[in-house]
């Protein structure tokens, strides 16, 4: 079965060591949109195993973080570093990226999968069939052919998750996977985050769900108003936070 | 009145019994009108779509051109085409003139700019919803554009549409560089002149009422594509 000889597809290509990407680092980070600051930090490093959480009101930087790590956004000041060069479009595929509204090709379900296999280097058919294995993996099998955006929301959100796990990446960032999934969703998306971190993936998660951070984060980045306003271990994070603002959101209090 | 009915009925026998004069113009008149059509396509679509994903110095002025370019004037075109081709002309080794040739050659050129302008306006939409998502893919200019125009295909058929209701309505170009010569390079629109400035009202109508029913069956077609595609929400 082609299942055998390609699912880990681009390991031959990876230095010593197959890691590409990590660590990940940034520094003197800043954005700046209209002379107000969007995202300033002085240093973030994700490297070895595990979950980062990002946490934070609305509007404090989180996806805009996620967005300068994984090289989307060029920083008005600073630099981003994945392992010791700057962001290139040949490491991209050893990173996955979902966003806080996943984008779904104007094809089945399957080509979806296809699609980013393919453009790593599987040929066509290869592409297919080890498509159909990710998607029986992920237990959207059923949903092979099906268009894309015809799917359910929480469907498309598995499948897009699906789709950024396809090629094993050394780092995954999720943008708020579960906000607006029913229970069973939501805890279908976890057991695909914890496969894929018991695989090895370095994950980043951007959730506003506490319950949810708890369960899976071994850190937290709190963030609140582009500032890194917290930084500690989930456990500690969440039986006290250091911050008065980590306090009140986490109070539900209204942060302004 | 009298010689408009008769003339219609005669239309329709000529119609009816596949006349092979009428059937040989309807042909030349197609096969010209689709290779000119599937050439720009073929050119015009991926230059469209580059121009949507690539950002250059002067890429404005490119679109304004382009969009200007869309209403060129089929005689203007055919003026070109025919300055080119004529025997003094820098192509006139290739003796095309009057030929189907030389007729493909100036409804492509009429035709392109249309494709491409509005390739690049559906592509720049959906570019835009894709953007992020491909960039986060790692893919290059050239996977763009053919992801793009792969995912807007059914949307692109409109473009399609409008270049070859172009290429089948025009008079000018094919009649400078065709020459309407019988059995040779009269296709519908020139034959229709001809016959109508000669008193020939039957064959003119039917000639006419063909090129409207072709231009229906065509955007039928085209329809039904574009409702599958937007119950698979591919559209
Ligand atoms: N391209 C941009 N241009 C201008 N402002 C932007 C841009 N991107 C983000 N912002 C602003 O930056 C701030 C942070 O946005 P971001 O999307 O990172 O917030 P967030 O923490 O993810 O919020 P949410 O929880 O609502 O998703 C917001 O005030 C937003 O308006
Ligand atoms: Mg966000």
């Amino acid at each position: 079965m082609p299942d055998g000889t390609c699912a880990r597809p681009l390991q031959a290509d990876l230095p010593a060591g197959g890691r590409a990407i990590l660590p990940l680092s940034g520094r003197g980070l800043k954005v700046m949109h209209d002379g107000r600051a969007l995202l300033d930090l002085e240093e973030i490093q994700l490297s070895g195993q595990g979950l980062t959480a990002v946490m934070g009101p609305n509007g404090a930087g989180k996806s805009l973080l996620l967005r300068v790590l994984a090289g989307l956004v060029t920083p008005g000041r600073g630099a981003v570093l994945w392992g010791e060069v700057p962001p290139r479009r040949d490491l991209r595929n050893r990173l996955g990226f979902v966003f806080q509204n996943p984008v779904l090709l104007r094809r089945s379900a399957l080509a979806n999968v296809a699609y980013v296999l393919s453009h790593a280097g599987l040929s066509r058919k290869q592409a297919r069939s080890e498509a159909r294995s990710v998607l029986v993996r992920a237990r959207l099998g059923h949903l092979a052919d099906r268009p894309a955006r015809l799917l359910s929301g929480g469907e498309q959100q598995r499948l897009a998750l699906a789709r950024a796990l396809a090629l094993t990446p050394e780092v995954l960032f999720l943008d708020e996977p579960t906000a607006s999934l029913d229970p069973a969703s939501t805890l279908a998306i976890e057991e695909m985050i914890g496969a894929a971190r018991r695989g090895g993936t370095r994950l980043v998660l951007v959730s506003h769900d506490a319950g949810q951070a708890r369960r899976l984060a071994d850190e937290i980045l709190f963030l609140h108003r582009g500032r890194l306003i917290e930084h500690s271990r989930a456990e500690a994070f969440f039986e006290a936070p250091a911050s008065r603002e980590a306090r009140a959101y986490l109070a539900g209090e209204i942060l302004l | 009145m009298q010689d408009f009915g008769a003339a219609f009925l005669h239309a329709f026998e000529l119609l009816l019994s596949f006349d092979p004069d009428l059937m040989e113009i309807v042909g030349l008149s197609l096969e010209v009108s689709l290779i000119a059509v599937a050439i720009a396509a073929i050119v015009g679509m991926p230059l469209g779509a580059l121009l949507a994903v690539l950002r250059f110095p002067g890429r404005g002025a490119v679109l304004v051109v382009l969009n200007a370019f869309m209403g060129l004037p089929p005689v203007v075109v055919g003026l070109m085409v025919y300055l080119l081709l004529s025997r003094a002309g820098p192509l006139g080794l290739l003796q095309l003139l009057y030929t189907p040739a030389a007729m493909i050659v100036a409804q492509c050129l009429l035709v392109m700019p249309i494709v491409a302008a509005l390739t690049r306006q559906t592509v720049e939409d959906l570019h835009r919803e894709y953007d992020e998502q491909l960039r986060a893919f790692g893919i290059g200019p050239l996977g763009r554009v053919a992801t793009l125009l792969w995912d807007g295909r059914y949307s692109l058929l409109t473009a399609l549409l409008a270049g070859f209701g172009r290429a089948s309505a025009e008079v000018g170009a094919v009649l400078i560089v065709g020459g309407n010569i019988d059995h040779v390079t009269r296709v519908m629109t020139t034959a229709i002149a001809l016959e109508t400035s000669k008193g020939n009202l039957a064959l003119a109508l039917g000639l006419g009422v063909v090129l409207i029913l072709i231009a229906m069956a065509v955007n039928a077609l085209v329809l039904a594509l574009r409702n599958t595609a937007d119950r698979l929400s591919y559209a």
